[in-house]
């Protein structure tokens, strides 16, 4: 036989005590590997792009020219690559598993969308060019507004918006500039339920108005007498998120839009929960004056770490001529960008200015327009109805293990409290880290504010049966390990992910922002 | 539908576990009167390849920078953008991810949030950078909020060189927020002289530099003149690879920074998304003013080196109706993608950029201003230069067009009105091929 | 004079005009680690219950009010740079600020220290 004599045991020579040692030299465990900062490497001589060598003419800066350089490292293309794919690899990400946050709406992005973003005809083409070069662009804008003004049953959609707080902005000065115009600038009370996002109440102090809260009732939702009691001539609007975010759908939100209209005030809806009812209830149907849609959510167009998002906004025929700058008309076969007051003015219109410059997030509406087409009215529909199914059944695996919230059936999402945690030593936050270890991005946790501990569950239409199936499994097994006193699981966690429990207050209490050579010497 | 998982089968298993026997069931609390019985009137779905070639279709409606001699500018600039950037970004770990709000799970979104806020601190020559704005115009009218509330004044002052899309959104942001903002008259080739008259109470002057024409400014007397009256001097910037060859903003004594990010690895994107920088001074009463979202650095249980979202209590969603602004979502991937972008240029490759660009616009100006009526009004520039025609420039560009040229901006589309029709704003930059500077001018003859 | 206690968890301890106060223990117990505290500026007039400070930890900012009507004559400014004081000696070293009370009356209407504990049961 030809025997190799070099041994090559398949199995240790002695027994090891897996816990001997739990570091590496490197710092790296495993395939999760350490990154120092770029600012670390000090590779000032360095590039990785490649130019035509500049021919030296002398500079027309005047006495401008900087002397000194600025300290950013460069990295050839081998390093940038490596340095930034070792880093992607410690973010979790919908393409890795479910990201149930509750309120965010964590679907799978269609990659046709990222492609179809990336034709030149969208992506390379300047916000200023020629309206003759651009005709494309505007009909694509067009074809979105009108696949968001049919969903809604709304006659207007102001299309610049950058996302949904800058949508937020938009609808309540639309309001402000209503009220304004009917003389009616006195009044200045927002009525916000606690239960509202955060962006609710700084939206509507920055168009001048103040917030007043309206408890919520035993059952999540708006407590219609604390609100009709709250209701007069001084109140210019209520802003509501429907589905709210208990996750339930405000039953009287008819009632809720005649009160409001009568007193004199607007209905602005918050649009981040659209996800819920897409293709299946138009807000135009339910008294709506404004609300804006967060592409970057209902839509689908990725939200990329924090973002950008896509904010556009629909108006009541109350509020229409006061959208905002610039905005997409036809005029026979072609498109115009009505881009100044005095040509919207002779178009009827009365905007309360311009937002933002240029004409909003081209990118993300083409990734929305991608995602609606390929979904279609049919789609979209049938995805409203098994995100609503999703979280249902999750909340009907949990109930008796968990404890929600709230009674009865919900819609997009699942809505628990802190009860089923009562004395075992683990808190909301600590039930959250463990669902880290057990290869979960948590829900979100503490919001909304007004049942204690929350943990709100959106699962979205993306997840098969099986996978709801696995996700309350962990979640149940979890809520025995909690009950059953293995504290340790939750306090400890997350033990396997590329960072242990972060020291938020050091970050707080001794800011350090950015890199300086000084604390790398240190 | 190729994107839902759920199957009859499935759906029908699951309504029994939840038990009701319909998902109109689940929609009970809807009104009756509004809920629809069918799907709404629009198309139904389709398939990637029906999808691809309507849209398609519709870009090619379009005329692409690459596809044409371009020189269009006045706030998004065509560069060059490595492939690499586009790819990194595509990652699922960084496409897919939401808000980095639990930090274990997120170290590669915020450390790319600290490496983005240290290298625009750098570009800039300030002390610390926040984690985005949506834009540049965005960006522009936060500082002046946030001056106003470090100062406790409710006056700004606006340079009329600044681009008037910033002003207007700048005039939206602070409209209904008891601040007057003066705009001081444009002046094409010049400066107006906004340091001259600073009055007490004003809490910040706002310059651009390059200005909107593409003149640049020594901003130091105007920082000295805003210091003197106890006013801030914000500096805005819509072209920032012009920080490659010139002084930074905070060398000349910007206490507050802001500019649009879209020329460095973001792309035109035919006006979004762009990214907004926002850089300032490390004072303890700036940072607490400061919108947005900062990433920080501090440790794990471990004791490792880790990064979290920090500061929060200036945001909406702790500080509600006493925010320092609305934002949530900002311009998360535009950030990674500028990062990966100025990670590969570095001091070296982002001065050859700027040096390109500014050569060819140098070069580009000589040669258009050479043209027979044609009188270049900018007399230091960077990479963007505004001439006087002897005709309308907004039909000059037309013209242009139609000979497959993107002659640039006119400035009476920025500012209607004000009787700058004779005024064509021009960029180039390191992308502009000798073949596309001779394009442009052999159609300018032609056109005038 | 003993130390008087209001129902939002304010502290004062009054010596012929002029009383300190801060956060009770209970409060910043309540709060966690305290990362900052703004504080009003000397002079300054407050009515009883107006908005006196804020008190920041990581994930929230809560809002102190004046337990008392008068004039801020101190602060206690060692606590901008070292907020975690709060936590520490919340009722010694991390008071807020020195009053000068306008009406020592108010004083009667709050709780001693066997009222605040049964307040906070």
């Amino acid at each position: 036989m030809a025997m190799n004599t070099q041994g090559r045991p398949s199995a240790p020579l002695h027994t090891p005590d897996p816990g001997a040692y739990d570091d590496t030299f490197s710092g790296s465990r495993g395939l999760d590997q350490a990154e120092p900062l770029i600012f670390e490497r000090q590779t000032y001589d360095k590039t990785g792009v490649d130019f035509e060598t500049p021919k030296g003419t002398k500079s027309r800066l005047g006495a401008l020219e900087r002397t000194e350089d600025l300290g950013l490292p460069g990295l050839s293309e081998p390093e940038a690559m490596r340095h930034y794919v070792r880093l992607s690899r410690k973010n979790y990400a919908i393409d890795i598993g479910l990201y149930p946050l509750g309120s965010c709406t964590m679907k799978h992005n269609p990659r046709l969308n990222e492609k179809m973003a990336r034709l030149p005809g969208f992506s390379d083409v300047h916000p200023l060019q020629p309206q003759s070069t651009v005709q494309g662009a505007f009909e694509l804008i067009g074809e979105l507004a009108h696949w968001l003004m049919t969903l809604t049953n709304m006659p207007t959609v102001a299309m610049s918006p950058k996302a949904g707080a800058h949508g937020e902005l938009c609808g309540m000065m639309a309001i402000r500039a209503a009220l304004d115009a009917r003389g009616e600038s006195h009044r200045r009370r927002v009525l916000v339920p606690e239960s509202a996002h955060g962006t609710n109440p700084a939206t509507a102090v920055q168009c001048g108005f103040f917030c007043d809260e309206i408890p919520a009732g035993p059952d999540g939702r708006v407590d219609m007498e604390a609100f009709k009691a709250k209701l007069g001539d001084d109140v210019a609007a209520i802003m509501l998120t429907n589905p709210n975010t208990c996750g339930l759908f405000e039953r009287d939100i008819r009632a809720i839009a005649d009160a409001i209209h009568e007193a004199g005030g607007y209905f602005y809806c918050d649009g981040a929960n659209f996800n819920a009812i897409s293709g299946r209830v138009r807000p135009g149907d339910l008294g709506v004056d404004a609300m804006h849609f967060n592409l970057h959510k209902t839509y689908s167009t990725p939200h990329g770490g924090g973002g950008p998002g896509a904010g556009p906004t629909v108006l009541s025929e109350a509020l229409a001529k006061f959208a905002p700058l610039p905005f997409v008309i036809k005029e026979g076969d072609s498109w115009r960008m009505v881009e100044d007051e005095a040509d919207a003015r002779a178009q009827g219109a009365q905007p309360f200015g311009r937002m933002v410059a240029f004409h909003g997030q081209m990118g993300m509406f083409t990734r929305a327009m991608s995602y609606m087409l390929s979904h279609g009215a049919d789609g979209l529909k049938q995805a409203s109805e098994d995100a609503v199914l999703n979280a249902n059944y999750i909340l009907a695996r949990l109930k008796d293990v968990m404890t929600p919230s709230f009674d009865g059936l919900c819609m997009h999402e699942a809505l628990f409290d802190d009860r089923f945690l009562k004395d075992t030593g683990v808190t909301t936050l600590d039930f959250a880290k463990a669902m880290i270890d057990e290869g979960y991005h948590p829900m979100t946790m503490y919001f909304p504010l007004v049942v204690h501990g929350a943990m709100l569950i959106e699962p979205t239409e993306s997840e098969s049966k099986a996978s709801v199936d696995r996700f309350c499994d962990t979640l149940e097994a979890l809520a025995h390990a909690a009950k059953a006193g293995e504290t340790e699981r939750f306090t400890a966690a997350p033990r396997f992910a590329p960072a242990k429990r972060l020291d938020e207050t050091r970050a707080a209490r001794q800011p350090v922002l950015r890199w300086t050579p000084a604390a790398s010497e240190a | 539908m190729r994107y839902l998982p759920l199957t009859d089968a499935d759906r029908a298993e699951m309504l029994e576990m939840i038990g009701v026997d319909s998902v109109d069931a689940l929609f009970e609390d809807v009104p009756q009167t509004a809920r629809l019985d069918g799907p709404v009137d629009l198309p139904r779905h389709k398939s990637e390849m029906e999808v691809e070639r309507l849209l398609t279709q519709i870009s090619r409606k379009n005329i692409a920078a690459s596809e044409a001699p371009f020189f269009v500018g006045a706030g998004a600039y065509k560069h060059h953008i490595p492939s690499s950037v586009d790819h990194l970004i595509q990652r699922s770990e960084y496409l897919t991810s939401y808000t980095p709000y639990q930090p274990e799970i997120s170290q590669g979104t915020l450390q790319t949030l600290f490496e983005f806020q240290t290298q625009v601190a750098l570009l800039t020559g300030m002390e610390v950078a926040n984690a985005s704005m949506y834009d540049g115009s965005t960006a522009c009218g936060e500082a002046v909020l946030m001056a106003c509330r470090i100062t406790k004044r409710r006056k700004a002052i606006l340079s009329g060189n600044l681009h008037p899309h910033y002003a207007a959104a700048t005039h939206t942001l602070a409209k209904y927020m008891d601040i007057e903002i003066k705009d001081d008259a444009a002046k094409p080739g010049g400066l107006d002289d906004i340091a001259a008259d600073i009055p007490d109470d004003v809490a910040c002057v706002v310059v651009q530099n390059p200005d909107v024409f593409g003149q640049v400014h020594d901003l130091e007397p105007i920082a000295k003149a805003a210091h003197e009256k106890g006013a801030l001097l914000i500096a805005v910037f819509t072209e920032a690879v012009s920080l490659g060859l010139m002084k930074t903003p905070g060398a000349m004594g910007a206490d507050i920074v802001v500019g649009e990010g879209q020329s460095i690895g973001v792309g035109l994107q035919f006006g979004g998304p762009h990214v907004g920088l926002f850089a300032c001074r490390n004072d303890r009463n700036y940072i607490r003013n400061l919108p947005g979202r900062l990433a920080g650095e501090t440790v794990d249980a471990d004791g490792r080196r880790g990064f979290v979202l920090t500061l929060s209590t200036r945001e909406q969603h702790i500080r509600r109706d006493k925010a320092t602004s609305n934002i949530c979502t900002n311009s998360g991937l535009m950030t990674l993608a500028w990062t990966i972008h100025m990670s590969l240029l570095g001091d070296t490759g982002l001065r050859t950029m700027a040096q390109l660009s500014h050569e060819k616009a140098c070069e580009l100006a000589d040669r258009l201003s050479a043209i027979s009526g044609v009188e270049l009004v900018t007399d230091a520039f960077f990479n963007e230069f505004t001439l006087r025609l002897p005709k309308n420039a907004a039909d000059v560009v037309e013209a242009l067009a139609e000979k497959g040229v993107l002659g640039g901006v006119p400035a009476s589309r920025l500012y209607p009105g004000k009787g700058y029709d004779d005024l064509l704003i021009v960029a180039a930059t390191e992308t502009n091929t000798d073949s596309d500077l001779d394009a442009f001018e052999a159609a300018l003859k032609e056109v005038l | 004079m003993s130390t008087r206690f209001t129902k939002d968890h304010e502290w004062i301890r009054v010596e012929g005009e002029e009383g300190v106060m801060g956060i009770t223990a209970y409060a910043a117990e309540q709060l966690g680690d305290v990362v900052f505290v703004e504080l009003p500026e000397v002079g300054k007039t407050v009515a009883q219950g107006d908005e006196l400070a804020v008190v920041e930890s990581v994930k929230a900012a809560s809002e102190v009010y004046a337990p008392v009507s008068g004039e801020i004559i101190e602060v206690n400014s060692a606590l901008e740079d070292a907020p975690a004081t709060v936590n520490e000696a919340p009722q010694g070293e991390g008071w807020f600020v020195k009053i000068k009370l306008s009406d020592k009356a108010q004083l009667d209407a709050m709780m001693d220290d066997a009222a605040y504990a049964e307040h906070t049961k």
